[in-house]
């Protein structure tokens, strides 16, 4: 099956909605989830999501704690801070401005 | 805020690195770990599995990095990397080393030594409150070619209504005996207004200072004195307050203590040392009761401007002000004397007159370090081209120029702040013994420290050096031709021909520089060799002057010496009891202005009295020529005693005694300037002042320099000292003297006439001679210093370069050898390559030279700044230097055996 890359600068939009919706995850799970929800269409080089934690992590957007997974796993566990939902609004306005944008760009005759 | 937060987060995570990496690699392998084992389940072979899910995952070394980058800390780390390779690097040749940071101590240190002195005394402002508003106010007459006349007690009343300032305070400087203690002592006296402290806005240590408010006639008994002599004479009493000093027979109130440090703002050290201040609004007995306009009796004020106020409005005011008195009192102030009041920055003031001095310095010292750095430079790329093939190696294996580059700029700036840091250390252990190098007239001496400024300089200095220094090979490295040094490498490297071509210029520079120093410091040189050698028209040899000062009480009547007869009689006794101490074959008396040369003492007079101005008889009394002169008041025997001639008419006799009519003898220059074409004896002069009596000039002496080395034909009377009712006096005295006993007999015989009289300053003339030199000396010997520092660096920087190029040409010269070329031809060869640079080297010095000499001409005696000699004499010496630093590598050159030459790859 066919995957498209993700748009740039979207990662970060991906990543903050994964986690308001399902308050904490590591990044296997963020992965997943991205890939799943967008029935995979959307394919994150999964590697490329930690440079972008680390990014979020200095923004004061998530934070990160140790924990454990259901299989007795340690894992880092990803949380929204309250900035990150701030900046999840900024992310979706922008994102629905430039994609009304393209839309009306292709629909126009 | 949110950047706050950001830099504690990035913080935290430079803190907690390798908890970092441990949490990223453990988050990471987890991730691969899932997604294999998500494959696996799916039914995939292991490896396969595993191989899949890294393809997923993407280059995990490449992602650490990023993370890692995206923390913003990757520089400390190669920052890290860098001076923990190039300490590695330098420690592996710890000569090379240890001769580039003593180079740049040694630069960097002197150069932050004279910088603390300007910092001391250029930069930071006086130590009182808002010291921009302070100023100095002068009264000038243009018109009359004189400066600095002083000021009368109706025109300080005008400047204190004018407006224009806060408080303005006149300053008399005068020396005051005080006793009561053990011994009478020669006190230091400013006589200010009682706003004086108010208006500096300081507070005593102790007690009070003097009510701003108050009016009352005459002096006030009441004295502020300094921590000094609170110390010296009083044993740091802390019952002061409740004591009385007496000077010259009047008895003051102690009622504060100034604090240690605290220098009254004056120009010369003696006006600075000040030990006690009394006040008084400066009329009614001892002074005039409101004297005239004419009467300038107040020597110069001090004044504080209105906030808000800057110096220059300030100046237009005062213009204002005059013009308005100018046409209310048209008598006092004459249309062609031209009056003006001058208000002048207090700093500029304080030290004016060492502005250039230091700047030269200042400048001369930063040249030696640019030559320092130039050095350090040579020795860089000497040692980069020995390290051509380990930078070639580093590059090929894909290293980026920039790293290469920020790595030697990290070696280089190593080097410097370890010789910056050295020369700080020498410099804070060695200060003890500098300080006392400096002139004594120095202003703000005590200042001089080693602030946080200085420290900030000499770090700034240092970064600054390591990158000049630094950069040059740094760059080098950058254009290094990676086949070329890789090939190379194997045979030795010479380095390329970029690189040579580089540290000739270098070397060029370095000689360009010191070229420069030279030529200024030989200008400095040969100022300070005439004016040695400037005939003095007076015999200082064998000559020792002691000082005294008779008391000046506020009650006239109280005043045993109170005129010239009353004194006359003392002058005597004291001058036949001088010729029988032991040695003593003439002796002499003067007012202290009679001792040749004492800059101190004329700059006090001028301070306590200002200026001299006569008028002559049968002339307008402003008339438009310059009438300031020079006088001093002597005995008929001080011309013998000096060795001034006589050259017309006749000295003083006995008769000439305050019954008759004063009379005065001139010199030559003095003659000349106001009596041209016409014979000076029986004319007439008196001083510029009302009731001045006249004076007739009885003889005309030949001129000689008592003023000032450098001024030739200054214009001098000399008047009878029994005529005059002198009271700072000097005894001369000539012969084979024991100057170590000489003082003490004196003191005895002096206070065996009047007990309570101090003596002081006891100085033999050839000292007196010298330290008027002082300052030169100073400026000389240290740029001299430098210079031969610089000429020193230049020698081994060509030295250097030549001893290289033979040592890299080792195999080409021992062909020339073996095909027979004469050992002269040899020599010749590298001779002509040295030269070569150190003619460019000069002829760039040169023309550099010319404009640095023009900048001080001011400091300049006898000699123009383009002085061919001086110009000629640095030249032939720089080559001479240049030819034996090349001379020694040419004789190696010719020591070269074929046969190990060239078995030499």
């Amino acid at each position: 099956m066919h995957r498209d890359e993700i748009p740039p600068g979207t990662l970060y939009l991906l990543i903050l909605k994964t986690l308001a919706r399902s308050g904490e995850m590591h990044g296997y799970e963020i992965a997943n989830s991205i890939q799943r929800i967008s029935q995979d269409v959307l394919q994150v080089e999964e590697g490329s999501l930690y440079p972008a934690l680390q990014r979020m992590l200095i923004k004061g957007w998530v934070t990160a704690e140790w924990g454990t997974t259901a299989e007795n796993r340690r894992a880092r566990y990803y949380r929204l801070t309250a900035a990150g939902r701030k900046q999840l609004e900024v992310e979706v306005r922008q994102f629905e401005r430039v994609i009304g944008a393209i839309t009306r760009v292709i629909a126009a005759v | 805020m949110e950047w706050l937060g950001e830099w504690t987060r990035r913080l935290g995570m430079l803190l907690h690195r390798r908890q970092f990496d441990a949490d990223l690699e453990e988050e990471m392998r987890m991730h691969l770990e899932l997604r294999q084992q998500e494959q696996i389940e799916s039914g995939i072979p292991a490896d396969e599995a595993r191989a899949a899910a890294r393809r997923r995952f993407g280059n995990t070394m490449h992602l650490k990095e990023e993370s890692h980058i995206a923390w913003g800390w990757e520089w400390i780390e190669s920052l890290a990397q860098d001076v923990g390779y190039g300490l590695r690097s330098l420690r592996k040749s710890p000569g090379f080393a240890c001769t580039i940071i003593l180079t740049l101590a040694l630069g960097i240190g002197a150069t932050t030594a004279i910088f603390s002195v300007v910092d001391a005394t250029l930069l930071r402002p006086l130590p009182f409150p808002e010291p921009e508003r302070l100023v100095i106010i002068q009264d000038d007459l243009p018109g009359v070619g004189a400066r600095d006349v002083g000021m009368s007690e109706p025109e300080w009343q005008d400047l204190q209504r004018s407006g224009i300032f806060e408080y303005v305070s006149p300053t008399w400087f005068d020396e005051n005996n005080l006793t009561g203690s053990s011994e009478p002592a020669r006190v230091r006296v400013l006589i200010v207004a009682p706003t004086y402290f108010a208006l500096l806005g300081v507070k005593p240590q102790l007690g009070r200072t003097f009510n701003p408010e108050d009016h009352s006639p005459g002096l006030i008994p009441e004295v502020v004195i300094s921590d000094g002599l609170w110390k010296r004479l009083f044993g740091a009493d802390a019952h002061i307050l409740e004591k009385s000093v007496r000077m010259d027979t009047d008895l003051y109130r102690v009622v504060g203590v100034m604090p240690p440090g605290f220098d009254a703002p004056g120009r010369i050290v003696e006006e600075r040392n000040i030990e006690v201040w009394p006040a008084t609004s400066f009329y009614g007995l001892p002074m005039p009761d409101h004297p005239t306009r004419g009467r300038r009796n107040l020597p110069t004020a001090i004044a504080r401007l209105k906030t808000g106020l800057t110096v220059a409005q300030a100046q237009s005011r005062l213009d204002a002000l005059v013009a308005s008195l100018q046409k209310e009192f048209p008598g006092d102030y004459p249309p062609q004397s031209a009056w003006t009041l001058r208000s002048v920055p207090l700093q500029e003031r304080v030290v004016g007159n060492v502005r250039e001095p230091l700047i030269l310095l200042l400048s001369v010292v930063t040249l030696v370090l640019l030559i320092g750095c130039v050095n350090a430079a040579n020795l860089l790329l000497a040692r980069a081209s020995a390290r051509g093939r380990e930078m070639a190696v580093r590059q090929a294996l894909g290293a980026a120029r920039k790293r290469l580059i920020a790595q030697l700029l990290t070696e280089s700036l190593l080097l410097s702040l370890a010789g910056g840091i050295t020369g700080l250390l020498i410099l804070f252990f060695a200060k003890d013994l500098l300080l006392p190098l400096l002139p004594e007239n120095l202003p703000r001496l005590t200042d001089i420290s080693i602030s946080w400024s200085v420290v900030l300089f000499a770090a700034m200095a240092s970064v600054f050096t390591g990158v000049i220094f630094g950069l040059v090979p740094a760059l080098h490295t950058g254009r290094v031709d990676l086949t070329n040094a890789l090939k190379q490498g194997a045979r030795g490297s010479t380095g390329s021909g970029d690189q040579a071509r580089t540290r000739r210029m270098l070397v060029v520079t370095e000689f360009a520089l010191s070229l420069v120093l030279m030529v200024a410091a030989g200008l400095l040189l040969r100022s300070f060799w005439d004016l040695l050698r400037v005939p003095l028209g007076f015999h200082p040899e064998n000559v020792m002057a002691v000082r005294t000062r008779l008391p000046d009480p506020n009650d006239p009547k109280a005043d045993l010496y109170g005129t010239a007869e009353k004194e006359a009689p003392f002058l005597r006794e004291l001058l036949r009891r001088a010729r029988t101490l032991p040695g003593v074959e003439e002796a002499a008396i003067g007012d202290t202005a009679a001792i040749p040369l004492d800059q101190s003492l004329q700059d006090l007079k001028r301070i306590s009295e200002g200026q001299y101005l006569v008028t002559f008889e049968g002339r307008d009394a402003l008339g438009d020529q310059p009438s300031v002169v020079e006088r001093s008041c002597v005995t008929a025997e001080y011309f013998h005693l000096m060795g001034i001639p006589l050259l017309r008419g006749r000295l003083f006799e006995d008769a000439d005694n305050n019954k008759f009519p004063q009379v005065a003898v001139i010199n030559e220059a003095f003659a000349r300037t106001y009596w041209p074409n016409r014979d000076a004896l029986g004319k007439r002069f008196r001083r510029n002042r009302e009731g001045s009596p006249w004076i007739t000039v009885i003889g005309v002496t030949a001129n000689a320099r008592t003023t000032s080395l450098e001024r030739a034909g200054v214009p001098q009377a000399y008047l009878d000292i029994y005529q005059t009712n002198e009271k700072r006096l000097a005894i001369f005295l000539r012969g084979h003297l024991d100057t170590a006993l000489i003082p003490d007999e004196v003191r005895k015989q002096v206070q065996s006439v009047d007990a309570t009289l101090p003596l002081s300053g006891a100085q033999t003339l050839t000292e007196t001679v010298s330290a008027s030199l002082a300052e030169r000396r100073f400026s000389m010997e240290v740029v001299g210093l430098f210079a031969l520092t610089a000429l020193l660096l230049a020698g081994m920087g060509i030295y250097g370069v030549v001893s290289y190029t033979v040592s890299a040409r080792t195999h080409e010269i021992g062909i020339r050898i073996a095909l027979g070329a004469r050992r002269q031809n040899i020599v010749s060869t590298v001779l002509k390559q040295g030269l070569q640079l150190a003619v460019v080297g000069a002829g760039v010095g040169f023309a550099g030279a010319l404009v640095v000499s023009r900048l001080m001409a001011g400091l300049l005696y006898g000699v123009k700044p383009t002085d061919p000699l001086t110009f000629a004499g640095v030249t032939v010496l720089f080559i001479g230097v240049a030819l034996l630093a090349c001379y020694i590598p040419a004789r190696r050159a010719t020591q070269i055996d074929p046969i190990v030459a060239l078995r030499h790859e």
